[in-house]
């Protein structure tokens, strides 16, 4: 604590003086408190990751389809690699990918950007805060290769397999897991302290609290239901890390514990987190959208109340997860009414999407498809959540791959498909260069078909009663007759992740060649496009930050010459 | 805070300064948003704690052949820690007439709760030998968590008192930092009494 004392009362002088005599080379990178050097880290550290998780799920999608195979790139896998494989693949997704680039990425480079701030409040806490996270990176990464190899006991982590080595067979690699997920929450609670302070705190003159762009809404309301849902979750993480090291017996029925105590813990976090990393993603698809279809935007305020009644809700729905858990079948009941009613605001901001999109002048660029791909995915995402929320069905459906396609059509549409659309959006305000639209189209449309088609059959197998996190389903004779569905999810995922090179010549072609951008390519609002691209140190000339004089939304103002007003023109 | 860096001039093309609307000073406004989380984390053990001992075999608590916690002791000890967090009202209420006479006040605030990690200690000591450890029951288990975790808040609070302290006699203290360490430490007095009562009484 009186580190962050310090920080805070530091920060006072001379934020701007380490860009003139501060460390030089490759220092000035890595010791930068710039906040958007902090989001260029956060964001190529997430993309690193997700090419690590996307590997992984290469590999144990391999095994599935044809078990037993030498992998190329891999070897032979073995029952515990997979299990290895399929735990830290999740785990990345969501902690290393999904977090650092929706939130941490996208909220340090656009919130001080969109409130016409220089920077964070506290530049030092944030840069602490990807300093602690990369430690997390390279502890989850070093746990795969120590000896026993990588934690196996599934991303949520269930006691008594992940508490007890006699079980898991991963004393170190479990630790490590451990500590790696406690690391990352620690740099989002400090990232996420930043970014609140910073909206709340740092707005442009007349920037009122309906003038701030949607996205930096979510971003900071998405926060705040980490920060308050993140603390039973270390609780209980410091409980398991004791069972497992020193040897208490928190989570062990033998001795008095209760296993069932770490599902409340962990769901009641994680619950809530899905949605942390949803209203990021909705709020970069609303910007596009708004932007895009040349329509201002339906029902802002309906938006900001959706999200905020969205994240109460959520902390009431976490044990439609444990419905088989041995829960109080009334229980059970009350936990589906309430998992039906947060399908309700989650309705509410696809609908605000879609009526800001009718009799719109929708303009189909890269950014657009990829926004307008949202809706229709994540839409099946939150329907087939329905089915599961009924306590009745979900007796069924449990642990089968109808939960996991049902999840993955809702984290696909957030992490990678959100991510796409913010990342060609704002490539051009990043880099000062227009991204190549063509190889744009045929990076989204090779990436979207494959991904229908690895999750729809998955769709089929687990309402064909094929459950989750299993070796080889060849074991199980009614379920090996469905081998097909298998092998057509596997080669299409290996075609969706080919499909990935053209984004990535993309990125180099047009941050090499591409054409130059200007202030706002896409005759925008907001604040960011106001200033150079990319934004100099301190985003704005010191005697000219903007001042903000009307809402984000304002495009085809009847009597307007241009469709268009930016907030920061005074008429 | 003197020179924010968002507060600083420049703006419109007049040049005229161009303050920017504060809710609460930075510091005390992220330190609030640090206390709730922390809130939470107590929320969290205090729920497992009461979880675990609802289910207890044979409704036994403490567990068959482990030692009674003093609830006597630890009474006086927090009456110590909520002296120790109204002293600290007097500190602030002093340091808004002036800067020096906030010094005593402050000083015995800090000298209190040091006393408390200490009986603290002592009484970890103690209950050692008795045989409670983490491992000899949940109900050990469960002390050592919540109590330890609260002793470490404690010393990381008491940690940014002394460095308070510091300026404060150097005359550099400021309002809105001196508030962020006290509300850290308001914190950690209003905790206690509750985790008292639920895992002492
Ligand atoms: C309309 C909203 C939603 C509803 C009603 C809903 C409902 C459910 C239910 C009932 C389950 C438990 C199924 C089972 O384990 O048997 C579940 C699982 C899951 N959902 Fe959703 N969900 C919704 C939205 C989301 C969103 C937005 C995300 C992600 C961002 C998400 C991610 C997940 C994940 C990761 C799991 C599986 C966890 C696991 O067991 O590993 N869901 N959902
Ligand atoms: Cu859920």
């Amino acid at each position: 604590m009186a580190q962050a004392a310090t920080e805070i009362h530091h920060e006072a002088h001379g934020h701007d003086a380490h860009a003139h005599h501060g460390p030089q080379g490759i220092l000035k990178y890595i010791w930068s408190t710039d906040h958007k050097m902090i989001a260029m880290q956060y964001l190529f550290t997430g993309m690193f990751m997700g090419i690590v998780g996307g590997f992984m799920a290469y590999v144990f999608r391999m095994q599935l389809a044809f078990p037993g195979v030498s992998v190329p790139l891999f070897g032979v896998v073995s029952p515990g690699e997979y299990n290895a494989l399929v735990t830290n693949h999740g785990s990345i997704m969501i902690f290393w990918v999904a977090m650092p680039v929706l939130i941490a990425a996208f909220g340090n480079y656009l919130i001080p950007l969109m409130i016409g701030a220089d920077d964070m409040v506290f530049p030092r806490i944030n840069r602490l805060s990807f300093q602690i996270f990369l430690v997390s990176v390279l502890m989850i990464l070093a746990s795969l290769f120590v000896s026993g190899g990588g934690f196996g006991g599934a991303w949520t982590s269930y006691p008594p397999l992940s508490a007890q080595s006699q079980y898991n067979l991963t004393s170190i690699g479990a630790t490590m897991w451990l500590i790696a997920v406690a690391l990352e929450f620690v740099a989002f609670l400090l990232g996420g302290i930043n970014f609140i302070v910073t909206l709340m705190n740092a707005r442009a003159p007349g920037m009122k609290a309906y003038d701030i762009p949607v996205v930096a809404w979510m971003i900071v309301i998405a926060s705040i239901l980490f920060m308050l849902s993140v603390g039973p979750l270390i609780a209980g993480a410091i409980m398991l890390l004791f069972d497992q090291t020193i040897g208490t017996g928190f989570f062990d029925p033998a001795r008095g514990g209760d296993p069932i105590l770490w599902q409340h813990l962990f769901w009641f976090f994680g619950h809530p987190e899905v949605y942390v990393v949803l209203l990021p993603a909705v709020g970069i698809v609303i910007d596009i959208v708004a932007t895009f279809a040349r329509k201002k935007l339906f029902g802002y305020k309906i938006m900001i109340f959706t999200a905020v009644a969205t994240g109460v809700l959520s902390f009431f729905v976490w044990a439609h997860h444990q419905f088989i858990a041995g829960i109080d079948p009334r229980m059970a009941n009350i936990f589906t009414v309430t998992t039906l009613l947060i399908s309700v605001p989650i309705a509410e901001l696809l609908f605000v999407m879609i009526a800001t999109l009718y009799g719109g002048n929708i303009k189909l660029n890269t950014p657009m498809l990829w926004a307008l791909s949202f809706i229709a995915e994540f839409l099946i995402g939150g329907v087939t959540g329905i089915f599961l929320g009924a306590s009745g069905a979900d007796i069924y459906l449990h642990d089968t791959y109808f939960v996991l396609a049902h999840f993955h059509y809702t984290f696909f549409p957030i992490a990678i498909i959100g991510t796409f659309a913010g990342f060609t959006y704002w490539f051009p305000k990043m880099f000062g260069k227009m991204m190549d639209d063509r190889l744009g189209k045929i990076h989204f449309w090779g990436t979207i078909i494959p991904f229908n088609m690895i999750f729809i059959p998955l769709f089929v197998l687990g309402l064909g009663g094929q459950h989750r996190r299993i070796y080889n389903f060849q074991n199980f004779p009614e379920l090996a007759a469905m081998q097909p569905f298998r092998v057509l999810a596997t080669v299409s995922l290996i075609i969706m992740l080919l499909f990935q090179l053209v984004f990535f010549w993309n990125c180099i072609k047009s941050w090499r060649g591409g054409a130059k951008a200007g202030r706002n390519p896409w005759k925008a609002n907001t604040l960011e496009w106001t200033t150079e691209s990319p934004p100099p140190h301190g985003n704005w000339p010191r005697d000219a930050m903007p001042r903000v004089y009307r809402g984000p939304y304002e495009y085809s103002v009847p009597g307007r010459e241009d469709d268009y007003w930016p907030q920061n023109l005074p008429s | 805070m003197e020179t924010m860096t968002l507060d600083r001039p420049g703006g419109d093309p007049q040049g005229r300064p161009m303050p920017r609307q504060k809710i609460l000073p930075d510091g005390v406004l992220g330190m609030l948003l640090f206390i709730f989380t922390e809130a939470m984390l107590f929320a969290g053990m205090i729920s497992a704690f009461v979880i675990v001992k609802s289910q207890a075999a044979g409704q036994m608590w403490p567990p068959y052949g482990q030692p009674r916690l003093p609830a006597q002791e630890t009474a006086i000890n927090t009456a110590a820690l909520l002296l120790s967090g109204i002293i600290l009202l007097f500190a602030q209420y002093a340091f808004k007439k002036s800067e020096t006479r906030a010094v005593v006040p402050f000083g015995i605030s800090i000298f209190l709760g040091l006393f408390f990690v200490a009986f603290q200690g002592v009484e970890w000591a103690q209950m050692l030998g008795q045989g409670l450890t983490m491992q000899s029951s949940t109900y050990g288990a469960f002390f050592y968590l919540i109590v330890g975790t609260h002793a470490l808040h404690a010393l990381g609070a008491l940690g940014g008192m002394a460095w308070a302290c510091v300026k404060l006699t150097r005359g550099t203290l400021t309002q809105s930092a001196f508030t962020t360490v006290q509300l850290f430490w308001y914190f950690v007095v209003i905790v206690w009494p509750l985790l008292y009562w639920k895992v002492y009484l």
